[in-house]
């Protein structure tokens, strides 16, 4: 068992009065690719969100390659570059060209310079089909290319775990395939990712483990056959009932 | 094949429907034509009837004091844009710094937005005319010695002050319009606040209060003729003069219609600065 990328031990959180996580522990080796299910509201988002410290957590410790990042006060800037986001909504800067979206952080967090940044960058949308692309601006994109530019924005900064945050939930379905091919890819190059989706059939094809999100607590994990042909919980086969039908 | 011969006509400029519409438009011209011819010529027999119209014609639109003072008037309005142009970019460097201490988070920076909330209630609150008046009278009645007790200076310092306030406003109802998103995918990338402030933030911002600053400009070239109170014989200033020279109010109107040159077109241009942001977006 390779050491964990990122730890979570009893995590819990609050918005006002509604407890949204209660208490979740979870383990993500190094590589893996752990897929989040769960009906809307579950806790998913929220969960990912915890784990690069975007929101506080309330209670427990978020351990990234061992360290505490969810100590009160802890500074979170020097780490955020190890951990990527992708996020439903793509939030690609409107005003930049996809290039320069892309090429914004490595150059002010990492002070790259454009010698050595601009090829690199260049070779990640050639990589995932988008070299005619990259000098439009967002909205002159569709929303599976914008979504694959949010990825490569996240990618530029060499991220050894990434979050996607139901990325494919807010494209045409026509457009989920080229979003997915991206994960495929990624996936292949043994990227550490942990994925909040709805899309189950990609969950059960490259998932490594699978986890049952249910009012705020893991209801159920393993291995995407174990859970998906033979749940253990009622509550897991209900709301597998309900997604598949 | 009847599907087909039905795509094709309405390909063709003369649908059922492009027929009708060609000639609703037809009959929406004739009748706004009709209106407006109406009511002009019920202007201009109307007015002409009011008994003080001679009167009026005589001292407010006369020909010739317009083309004799009007070269005279254009030349002062020269100083009312130069007041102008090196108050613009003091209001915008101001504002946008005053708007940049509302949202300091740091609390070492508590003052500085203390000072921006009592800095834009003060000048926002107190009529242009006014400052005008305090400032350029007061601060020169300290005994300032001579270049520093200018009217230009004070005068263009009370401009700064009110529209420095307004425009810290505007650029700060901008920065909150920007979505919370966009800060959070900035800063789960790395950036730092102030990065993210200046690099994703601000550009977002100022560009979505172009139309509304293009008002406050607007506003602005309009007051510069407020500091004909203080001294600098500008527009407003040299029609009186005129009106007092010649005994007549034409300055004025000559003045007014050189203000609307400028005015007007910058409205207009502001107009369809908001309308191409709007369809950009859409």
């Amino acid at each position: 068992m390779p050491d964990p990328r990122l730890e979570l031990r009893g995590v819990t959180k609050s918005f006002d009065d509604a407890q949204v996580l209660k208490g979740i522990d979870m383990t993500i080796g190094q590589g893996e690719m752990v897929c989040l299910i769960g009906a809307s509201g579950s806790g998913k988002s929220t969960l990912l969100r915890c784990m690069n410290g975007l929101e506080p957590v309330d209670d427990g410790a978020v351990l990234l390659d061992g360290l505490d990042i969810a100590e009160p006060g802890f500074d979170l800037a020097p780490i955020r570059q190890r951990i990527g986001i992708v996020f439903q909504s793509f939030n690609l800067f409107p005003h930049m060209t996809a290039f320069d979206n892309v090429c914004l952080a490595p150059r002010r967090v990492l002070g790259e310079t454009d010698s050595a940044l601009h090829p690199r960058v260049e070779a990640l949308f050639e990589r995932f089909g988008l070299g005619s692309h990259m000098h439009k601006y967002p909205d002159q994109l569709s929303g599976g290319q914008q979504q694959r530019v949010a990825v490569i924005r996240a990618l530029a900064m060499t991220p050894q775990t990434m979050l996607f945050d139901e990325i494919t939930s807010a494209l045409d379905p026509e457009l989920v395939g080229e979003v997915l091919d991206v994960l495929r890819a990624l996936r292949d190059e043994g990227m550490t990712m942990v994925l909040a989706t709805h899309e189950m059939g990609f969950a059960r094809e490259l998932a490594d483990r699978v986890c049952f999100m249910d009012q705020g607590v893991i209801a159920e994990e393993g291995p995407p056959e174990a859970i998906f042909s033979n749940p253990k919980r009622d509550r897991t086969r209900k709301f597998l009932a309900s997604i598949l039908r | 094949m009847a599907a087909r011969s039905h795509r094709r006509s309405t390909d063709q400029v003369s649908t059922r429907r492009a027929a009708y519409e060609a000639r609703q438009r037809r009959r929406a011209n004739v009748i706004a034509g009709v209106s407006t011819f109406g009511v002009l010529a019920l202007l201009l027999v109307l007015v002409p009837l009011a008994p003080g119209w001679q009167a009026v014609k005589a001292s407010f639109f006369d020909g010739e004091v317009f083309l004799r003072t009007f070269p005279g008037l254009l030349q002062a309005f020269v100083l009312d844009v130069a007041i102008f142009a090196w108050s613009v970019p003091l209001i915008f460097a101001l504002g946008l710094a005053i708007a940049l201490a509302r949202g300091a988070r740091n609390p070492a920076l508590f003052p500085l937005r203390i000072f921006g909330a009592v800095y834009v209630d003060l000048f926002r609150g107190i009529p242009v005319v006014l400052l005008v008046y305090l400032v350029g009278f007061g601060i020169p009645g300290l005994g300032l010695p001579r270049p520093w007790n200018s009217p230009y200076i004070w005068g263009t310092v009370a401009l700064v002050l009110t529209y420095s306030a307004y425009v810290a406003e505007v650029l700060r109802s901008g920065i909150e319009s920007i979505h919370a998103s966009q800060r959070n995918a900035a800063i789960c990338l790395g950036l730092s606040e102030r990065d993210t402030m200046r690099y994703v933030i601000l550009p977002q911002a100022i560009r979505r209060v172009v139309p509304a600053n293009m008002n406050m400009l607007v506003a602005l070239q309009k007051d510069v003729a407020l500091l004909s109170f203080i001294g600098p014989v500008e527009i407003l200033r040299q029609a009186g003069i005129f009106k007092s020279l010649l005994a007549n109010f034409t300055p004025y109107v000559a003045a007014a219609i050189i203000f609307l040159c400028v005015t007007v077109p910058a409205t207009r241009y502001a107009d369809y600065l908001l309308n191409k942001d709007r369809n950009a977006r859409s």
